[in-house]
């Protein structure tokens, strides 16, 4: 029988010609990664194994961006635990303030994945490179540990399920729309255990940006990875970014498949995840009058240059809300300093956003950003979690930057129509 | 080994921000996970909980980010064992290397209440409820894992093999 995309990738690096949903394999590591919260955890553990030194110190990358700049004392110590440690071994992909960014947006953008590769991150929405067509998956510490020790680690050949995508997007529907719908129609653990594959000629029409961020939320479907076939807009941007070789492997035309999920996208609406779940979703027109507080466009989901383009270009000549305060992150330095070369940041501040440096920030509570108690906030993000981006009685909507940016300008949950 | 020890309910979905929201992130140490452990959704989780309890949960439990801060709050506070009708999968893996005792059963959440004593013998996967007599199956982790909890977490399973390596 036929192996999925993902089971290729795996067989490859496990060193076989063959293998089967539900085997546990030994697979070689092209990338581990970690942040400022995860990495001390595992450096921790790392030192407890004792080897004293690490499997390749080229193949790890250490991206301190969740709580840095550090917001307090004890961020800060965290964050210096990861930087001795990163000068102990050399390791030659250190990210520091400065030259960092949110680590699912600059790992692709500094060129340090590639297609065919295996990653793993200690952070869960490492799935994010299946957009180049690796296999790269969230892991815990320990795991983060392991890899870094020995350049390997187990794992279960994950079934999948195909996502067929047909069809054009009309208006300012996105990438993230699709997503949502799709996490809105198979729920939160719909994905469990699995690996999400997207194909069919609307998954080729996707920019690659959009692509990230399709990927990077199959995590919220309970995935274990979500990938895209490679093609002619994948290798313009992998040689683009990076000069490691890269491989390209082809699901097998009779790969068995848990599930096959059709989405014809000719008839995707603006759609909005409602608190408290990424699968609560509402298509825009059935949402209501929703007033909100705090927009904010940013993170590792939509936080790239496409991001920033849209919402400029539906900020220009407006003003933010008056009881709206707007944040916006460029996800890394290239994608901000790109954007002021643009005039995209000019345009935002002039319409009362407030612009800051890379950081997950409000995205995961941590700051710029927190919100009060009963506050409302349509951001980019990825989760909406009970206390995802503050007080417990706070809410979160996910949407896309196109109406996030609308949102800004009305003060309730709008589409980009309502504005341009 | 047999765990014993009271039961803890919650529903379908908690995701590792309120088994530890991200602002307690701060620290690496168990005992100071475990003040804030399950916070968000059961404010005085942390003051009730005694040493060996037993949490039971819906589906997916511990969805959401990789933060293994969320195993270990668990572990820090007490918890002896998680039952759930099914784990995400980061958080699988996590339990797994940290050496929290975790398993699935899908019929135990129906026919309980919160505070019913269970007993639960890992290396069988058999689960008895004391309070109500009920008896019920898991399946046994496979041989591979296994190792992994009886050497103490993955960790102390790579000393073990590089030691051989080398002697
Ligand atoms: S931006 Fe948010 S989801 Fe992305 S890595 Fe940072 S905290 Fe996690």
């Amino acid at each position: 029988m036929g192996m999925t995309m993902t089971q290729k990738i795996l067989a490859h690096s496990a060193g076989k010609d063959c293998v089967k949903a539900g085997e546990l394999i030994t697979a070689k590591l092209d990338l581990v990664l970690g942040n400022d919260i995860t990495s001390p955890l595992a450096i921790q553990e790392f030192e407890k194994i004792g080897l004293g030194k690490v499997f390749d110190k080229d193949k790890i990358a250490l991206v301190p961006d969740h709580f840095c700049p550090n917001k307090d004392i004890k961020s800060a110590e965290q964050a210096n635990v990861v930087r001795q440690f990163a000068r102990k071994y050399d390791i030659t992909n250190y990210f520091e303030v400065g030259q960092m960014g949110i680590e699912h947006a600059l790992i692709p953008e500094k060129g340090l994945v590639t297609a065919g590769d295996v990653v793993i991150g200690a952070d869960s929405h490492t799935c994010t490179y299946g957009a180049l067509g690796a296999f790269s998956t969230g892991i815990g510490s320990t795991d983060m540990a392991a890899g870094m020790a020995t350049g390997e680690l187990w794992f279960k050949v994950p079934d999948a399920i195909k996502v067929v995508l047909k069809g054009k997007k009309k208006n300012m529907v996105s990438g993230k729309d699709v997503i949502l719908h799709l996490i809105g129609k198979i729920g939160v653990e719909g994905a469990r255990y699995m690996s999400l594959e997207f194909t069919g000629e609307g998954a080729l029409d996707l920019s690659i940006d959009e692509r990230f961020t399709i990927a990077n939320m199959a995590i919220e479907a309970g995935a274990k990875n979500g990938i895209f076939p490679v093609d002619d807009v994948t290798l313009e941007y992998i040689n683009a970014h990076s000069k490691k070789p890269y491989k390209v492997f082809e699901a097998d035309e009779d790969a068995s498949y848990a599930k096959v999920v059709e989405i014809d996208l000719s008839t995707l609406d603006y759609t909005v995840a409602c608190p408290h779940l990424p699968s609560n979703t509402k298509e825009i027109a059935n949402l209501g009058d929703i007033k909100v507080d705090q927009v904010v466009i940013g993170s590792c989901t939509n936080g790239r240059i496409e991001d920033l383009r849209v919402a400029a270009k539906i900020l220009k000549g407006k003003k933010v809300h008056k009881n709206v305060r707007c944040i916006v992150f460029p996800a890394t330095q290239k994608i901000y300093l790109d954007a002021i070369s643009e005039g995209l940041i000019q345009t935002l501040v002039e319409a009362g956003v407030a612009v800051s440096t890379p950081t997950c920030g409000p995205c995961l509570g941590g700051h710029m950003g927190i919100l009060a108690k009963g506050e409302k906030c349509v951001a980019t993000t990825n989760r909406n979690f009970i206390g995802r981006m503050g007080h417990i009685e706070s809410e979160v909507y996910l949407a896309s930057p196109a109406v996030a940016a609308a949102s800004a300008v009305t003060g309730k949950i709008s589409a980009p129509e309502e504005v341009l | 080994m047999v765990l014993k020890g009271k039961t803890h309910i919650f529903g379908d979905n908690i995701d590792t921000d309120v088994i530890i929201p991200a602002r307690y992130l701060t620290t690496v140490d168990p005992n100071e996970l475990a003040k804030n452990c399950m916070v968000d959704i059961d404010a005085d989780f942390a003051g009730r909980v005694q040493k060996g309890d037993i949490m039971v949960a819906g589906l997916n439990f511990g969805c959401g980010s990789s933060r293994e801060h969320a195993p270990i709050a668990i572990k820090g506070s007490g918890v002896s064992c998680v039952i759930a009708r099914s784990f995400a999968r980061i958080f699988y893996r996590n339990a797994i290397n940290i050496g929290l005792p975790i398993l699935e059963c899908d019929e135990i959440l129906d026919e309980m209440n919160a505070g019913d004593e269970l007993e639960v013998d890992l290396a069988k996967g058999e689960i008895t409820n004391l309070t109500t007599g009920k008896k019920y199956s898991s399946e046994p982790f496979p041989e591979f894992m296994q190792e992994i909890i009886a050497a103490g977490g993955e960790i102390a399973y790579l000393r073990k093999k590089f030691a051989k390596q080398e002697a």
